[in-house]
């Protein structure tokens, strides 16, 4: 019965605004750990073969700039249709909240410049410009790509403890005070979760595909730096991303119980809180499945088993998430969590035996776990996603805006039809990515393979390697 | 503040218009190339020309919205509700386009090329339209507080006329871009393929203009009234004097000042546009300072703006410089084998 009229009150829009919402975020995201982390492993390699004068490495990093630049335009233009989507579907927040927490975007909007500016200098400088000029325009990027980190988390932490305005009589924010809106409780904690997520992510997909090539037996030493540079660098970032996990949920615990209650599938407030790994949460209350740990979660919560854990039942059914979305944000925290130890136990394994005898692991179920890693860390920023923004139900705004007063009036059919079109271009457009980069991989194999340009003869005309630029006299400056 | 920040939205709408409309005419002329052997001359150019600088031209439309929703948060909400379809179609649009093209060049075989080349071309055709047809129903007053979206708010003579007016100047600024372009790239006849069509696309500017002059009288009045009077007057004539300006410099081959008067045809129409609007930002319905968000909030814009003119500007600047100094170049597939032909010193 209660349900029943909650269900009432939700517009037709929801449904189709938070399934597209969703759905671009979720795309965006696989490519945002590539386009924060790919320069700086790329600058390293770069950096690393101009030092030793190294080809290979040279190479490699010539290469990851190719990927660079088709990675980074599509992580654009689908950056740009969130930045639509705030309108499209959501124009309530940003009516009401867009002047208190929008200027974050303000700061990610310059980041956006400059990267844009230094990524396209990176890209297409290797073949004009002197190599050290090259080299130190590049340097700025990584950090460039840490300060646009910084604008959308700022926007995100805010939605979920929102600070930095007191409300009128009617509901309306006033007194804006902006330095509290940017740096507000979650804000410190998820930004440097999400930076390590995304050098961690980064570096176990690079690496990753290195590692299958070693798995095939391609063990020259084009395949060894192309592992190991962005592995350890994923490695070393692997522990301190535990120990800030392990801090950001206990932020949570204190800054948003009621999330908290539904990451842990706690339901009345208790201290000896058992925790539940997986499980489902019933409409009851009642946990089936799962396995049931005594008392593990007020200790991870308090450091003590009489710790006192918030229970969902503490707030009114319609200020916390259901049971259904409790259930799918407990999954996914647990399977972030779990791949995070996974990943934790692959770095000490490396770096242990890196410590101890200065070399790779000869197992190759190491390398099987280092390939399996790249998915595996995508898999776990996805679920860490799910968590904070399913967790945070019903509200958009925590505890001030809920999803349903933000929609847009738009008809719900219109963004049925509107999210079907995405979906096709989306599908598209990353098959098309996903094709490409496969397609480059192949070539540059059999490049190898062959030791060199084929000679023209041979070529089909229809794969006519480019080797120089179609326009005389422009070439005539070359270095080549 | 309000009005401070209302001329840095608009001049940040001029700068799209300018960095994204060349953009988007490079790919109008990619669409009207012809078959794959007759366009492969002018395609390779626009390739290359684009390459470098067209994420950078399209990050201004971020600082746009990032603007509109922190500076003017309800004229954000009024304008995405209300025009919500061409919004989405253009934010569609977006996204194909730039990946068509980011995606057309690895891509090496023709029919690959063709697909990618096609939707590159075709979306840039659309999404200024779209993106015109929603600055055609702000200028005409349909955008206000109750409107839902619905087609008649975006299907009238005021937005039609706008959206051919953005696929017309975008026309001609990707023209005259890449006329100039291939100058740098000394392909004499390319130059003389794009200055004709340049001519072509600023006819049609010129006459487009004429007529939505016309019709604004009608359908746009406060417009109409704000174009034919006062400084909106005065940036029309300075948008005529380059028009004119711009049909002389492009009889003779291309030099530099192609581009800078063609750049000032589309600053001073859009600035002209936004000067007639005073002192409302959605004729008469909602004026600058009903429609401006907290004043700390405004005041930080204030000092974003500064940061960016001051850290932005010689970024850009850079870029443009190195751009048209020719130190710009996509990497080959000879830069990316194995023997090297790439080294660095």
């Amino acid at each position: 019965m209660h349900t029943i009229l909650l269900l009432a009150d939700v517009p037709a829009q929801t449904l189709p605004a938070r399934s597209m919402m969703a759905f671009t975020l979720a795309s965006h995201i696989i490519l945002v750990p590539l386009g924060v982390a790919l320069p700086l492993i790329t600058l390293v390699m770069h950096g690393y073969g101009l030092r030793r004068g190294d080809a290979t490495a040279l190479l490699l990093a010539r290469r990851w700039s190719a990927v660079m630049a088709v990675q980074f335009a599509i992580g654009v233009v689908t950056g740009t249709v969130l930045s639509f989507e705030f309108g499209l579907l959501w124009p309530g927040m940003m009516g009401r909240w867009g002047d208190v927490f929008g200027i974050g975007f303000g700061v990610e909007a310059w980041a956006f410049f400059l990267e844009a500016v230094l990524i396209a200098i990176y890209l297409y400088g290797w073949r004009r410009l002197p190599s050290r000029t090259h080299f130190l325009l590049a340097l700025p990027l990584p950090l460039v790509a840490l300060l646009g980190a910084f604008g959308i988390l700022a926007a995100n932490s805010w939605m979920n403890t929102p600070r930095g305005f007191t409300l009128d009589s009617a509901g309306n924010p006033v007194d804006v005070r902006i330095w509290k809106a940017i740096f507000t409780p979650m804000f410190g904690p998820e930004y440097w979760h999400f930076v390590f997520a995304m050098f961690v992510t980064a570096g176990y997909v690079v690496a990753g595909v290195y590692a299958v090539g070693w798995l095939r037996g391609r063990r020259d030493r084009y395949h060894r730096l192309g592992f190991t540079v962005p592995f350890t660098l994923a490695a070393v970032c692997t522990p301190v991303q535990f120990v800030l996990g392990d801090s950001i949920a206990r932020q949570v615990f204190h800054k948003q119980p009621v999330k908290f209650a539904a990451m842990e599938i706690v339901w009345k407030t208790d201290t000896h809180m058992p925790e539940y790994l997986f499980g489902r949460l019933h409409a009851d209350g009642t946990v089936s499945g799962g396995i049931r740990i005594p008392q593990l979660d007020s200790i991870l919560a308090g450091f003590r088993p009489d710790t006192r854990v918030t229970g969902l039942t503490s707030v009114p059914a319609s200020d916390r998430p259901t049971p259904t979305q409790a259930t799918i944000v407990h999954w996914t925290f647990d399977i972030m969590v779990g791949i995070g130890s996974l990943l934790l136990l692959l770095a000490l394994w490396y770096g242990v035996l890196w410590l101890r005898r200065r070399r790779l692991p000869a197992s190759p179920w190491f390398f099987r776990g280092a390939a399996c890693a790249g998915v595996a860390s995508v898999v776990a920023v996805e679920c860490g996603w799910i968590t904070t923004e399913v967790g945070r139900q019903p509200w958009i705004v925590y505890q001030n805006m809920r999803v349903a007063e933000a929609v847009t009036a738009t008809r719900s059919t219109s963004l049925w039809i509107m999210f079907a079109l995405i979906v096709v271009v989306y599908v598209f457009v990353f098959g098309s990515f996903l094709a490409v980069l496969l397609k480059m991989r192949s070539r540059w194999r059999l490049a190898d393979e062959n030791g060199g340009p084929r000679p023209p003869h041979e070529t089909p005309e229809s794969e006519m390697p480019e080797t120089d630029t179609p326009y005389g006299p422009r070439s005539a400056g070359s270095r080549l | 503040m309000a009005g401070v920040i209302a001329a840095v939205l608009l001049l940040a709408i001029a700068a799209y218009a300018c960095g994204g409309g060349t953009d988007y005419g490079a790919g109008f002329w990619d669409l009207t190339a012809g078959g794959a052997e007759r366009g492969k001359r002018p395609r390779r150019l626009i390739d290359h020309a684009m390459e470098p600088v067209w994420e950078v031209n399209n990050v201004w439309l971020i600082f746009v919205l990032v603007i509109m929703w922190t500076g003017f948060p309800v004229l954000f909400q009024q304008v995405f509700t209300t025009m919500w379809l061409p919004l989405a179609l253009a934010a569609v649009g977006i996204v194909l386009r730039g990946a068509g093209f980011a995606l057309r060049k690895p891509a090496r075989r023709l029919a690959g090329r063709r697909l990618y080349g096609a939707v590159f071309a075709v979306s840039s055709l659309l999404t200024p339209f779209f993106l015109g047809a929603a600055a055609g129903g702000v200028a005409s007053g349909r955008v206000t507080a109750t409107t839902t979206a619905s087609t008649d708010v975006w299907a009238n003579p005021t937005s039609l006329l706008f959206g051919l007016l953005a696929i017309a100047t975008t026309a001609t600024l990707g023209a005259v871009f890449l006329a100039a372009d291939a100058r740098r790239f000394a392909a004499p006849d390319l130059d003389r393929y794009f200055r004709r069509r340049a001519l072509g696309a600023l006819a049609a500017v010129a006459v487009l203009a004429v007529v939505t002059l016309f019709v604004t009288h009608g359908d746009a009045p406060h417009v109409w009234h704000g174009l034919t009077h006062g400084a909106g007057l005065a940036f029309v004539v300075v948008a005529a004097l380059a028009t004119l300006a711009t049909a002389g410099l492009l009889v003779r081959p291309s030099g530099a000042w192609s581009r800078v008067t063609a750049v000032g045809v589309v600053a001073s129409s859009v600035i002209a546009w936004g000067l007639a609007q005073r002192p409302y930002l959605i004729p008469t319905s909602l004026t600058v300072a009903e429609g401006a968000g907290a004043s700390a909030t405004l005041r930080w814009l204030g000092v974003i703006t500064l940061v960016s003119v001051l850290l932005v500007f010689p970024a850009v600047a850079l870029l443009y410089w190195l751009d048209t100094h020719g130190e710009l170049e996509g990497l080959t597939d000879a830069d990316l084998r194995r023997d090297g032909t790439g080294e660095e010193a």
